[in-house]
């Protein structure tokens, strides 16, 4: 079963759980045999809590035990990895940096209370760029994590621990934060699924904040359904968080491909991309043609201002989100005399990572 | 759009409780006028005739009352320094 967890969807563990082919904890004990054996070469945990897990999967074998597959959880037993900046409580978040190297989550996010009444089990957390700002993982205090389909490579990120996880067999699938492209660039890098949900859609309760307006939590899967399974056991409105919103869903079980109307905005396809990348998005584009996908050509006059405007509200929000990193209420106290002393010498520390 | 003076750099960092050295400095004034260079690009565009793409924006408020909360001793055993349950900071003077 060790070899299969690279290739197990999340609607196959569901499937052969429910049918007694294996259990929850032998799941879950061998994603922590992969784990032991593979983080020496990709570094994709921060930490792991196999006392946790293997509690966690001893509930979901008594409920897959007691109720009938029908009535069974959307997530049941299915070993899931979550990124260092999401709160699960008694486990430690450092979100990469080393200012919290020693914080123990209080609560959990609202994201991992959801997770937990669907049934998934958290296995441990995730390695990322310092508090999700990167686009490689190779900016975490702690680690650089590898990509496992060439070790050479990075994985992306700054989900790029999410992202190898899920790649190199060490779980079935996880959640990341994105910002501007922290999921699905590194889902991408690592040839899985990642989802940005709609901005409003899931709460970020629990999510150490980098730039509050863009901020969101999706799942990082190896299908397109596994992401939206993990999507709809996510979302939903928070009174934690106030952005949260119901949005109109359409409540077809299956969509036929020839229903699918696909927009390739104009503006995305310049001299700037990759000619490699430009050509394998094209292959894919004539290739869902050839399915019946309407594909439609629009314009996005706007897209050369999209990166600007990032580049303003991003540092700017992450800088009033970050000042509460002093090492006052929690986190590593900085050696200081006096306050205002022991505000200069911790930014020593944090100064260079504006951009 | 001008360079930002290394002096602009230093009393900006001196508000923000920053320690940079003469390398940051410079560093910082790329850094800091790149971001302006950025304002100045979308000054470009003339947003007069755009309309919102969200029509239902409404604010979300509660009551504004306080409420126990269950968690308070896991955050008191998060404080780096205490005197019972007491968060202990640093003296805002020098002692003599």
């Amino acid at each position: 079963m060790r070899d299969e967890i690279k290739n197990l969807t999340i609607e196959a563990v569901i499937d052969k759980l429910s049918q007694k082919k294996f259990s929850a904890v032998e799941l879950v004990k061998s994603c922590l045999k992969n784990i032991k054996e593979k983080e020496s070469v990709l570094a994709a945990f921060l930490s792991v809590d196999e006392k946790l897990a293997l509690q966690q999967a001893e509930i979901a074998d008594q409920q897959i035990e007691q109720l009938t597959k029908d009535n069974l959880p959307e997530l049941i037993g299915v070993p899931i990895a979550i990124k260092d900046n999401i709160l699960v409580e008694g486990m430690p978040c450092t979100a990469g940096s080393k200012i919290l190297k020693n914080y123990i989550a209080p609560y959990n996010a609202t994201v991992i209370k959801k997770l937990s009444q669907a049934g998934a089990i958290i296995i441990g957390k995730t390695n990322l760029d310092e508090f999700a700002m990167g686009s490689s993982t190779e900016n975490s205090a702690f680690q650089t994590t590898k990509n496992p389909i060439d070790l050479e490579r990075v994985p992306g990120g700054s989900s790029g621990g999410s992202a190898a996880a899920v790649a190199g067999g060490e779980v079935i699938c996880a959640l990341g934060s994105e910002t501007g492209g922290s999921i699905r660039q590194p889902a991408s890098f690592c040839g899985i699924v990642g989802l940005k949900p709609t901005y409003g859609s899931v709460s970020r309760f629990g999510l150490i904040a980098f730039a509050s307006s863009i901020d969101q939590i999706g799942p990082l899967t190896k299908t397109v359904s596994g992401a939206k399974r993990i999507f709809r056991a996510i979302r939903g409105i928070d009174s934690n968080d106030s952005t949260t919103k119901v949005f109109p869903e359409n409540n077809k079980k299956t969509l036929s491909l020839k229903e699918i109307r696909v927009g390739i905005p104009r503006e995305y396809f310049t001299g700037e991309v990759d000619k490699r990348v430009a050509s394998l998005v094209k292959k894919v584009i004539s290739q869902l043609e050839k399915e019946k996908v309407k594909m439609i050509e629009v314009s996005l006059p706007h897209t050369k201002y999209a990166l600007p405007a990032y580049y303003i509200i991003a540092p700017s929000e992450a800088s009033a989100n970050l000042a509460r990193y002093d090492g006052i209420r929690y986190g590593c106290p900085a050696k200081a005399e006096t306050l205002s002393d022991l505000y200069f010498v911790r930014n020593l520390f944090i100064v260079g990572w504006i951009l | 759009m001008s360079k930002i003076s290394s002096q602009e750099v230093k009393h900006i960092a001196k508000l923000a409780r920053l320690g940079l050295k003469e390398k940051e400095v410079e560093k910082m004034q790329e850094e800091l006028t790149s971001i302006l260079s950025y304002i100045d690009q979308l000054k470009e565009v003339n947003i007069e005739k755009i309309e919102l793409q969200e029509k239902e924006i409404f604010n979300r408020t509660r009551e504004d009352k306080s409420l126990s909360y269950s968690g308070i001793d896991k955050l008191i055993e998060l404080f780096p320094d205490k005197k019972n349950r007491h968060l202990k900071v640093k003296s805002v003077f020098k002692k003599e």
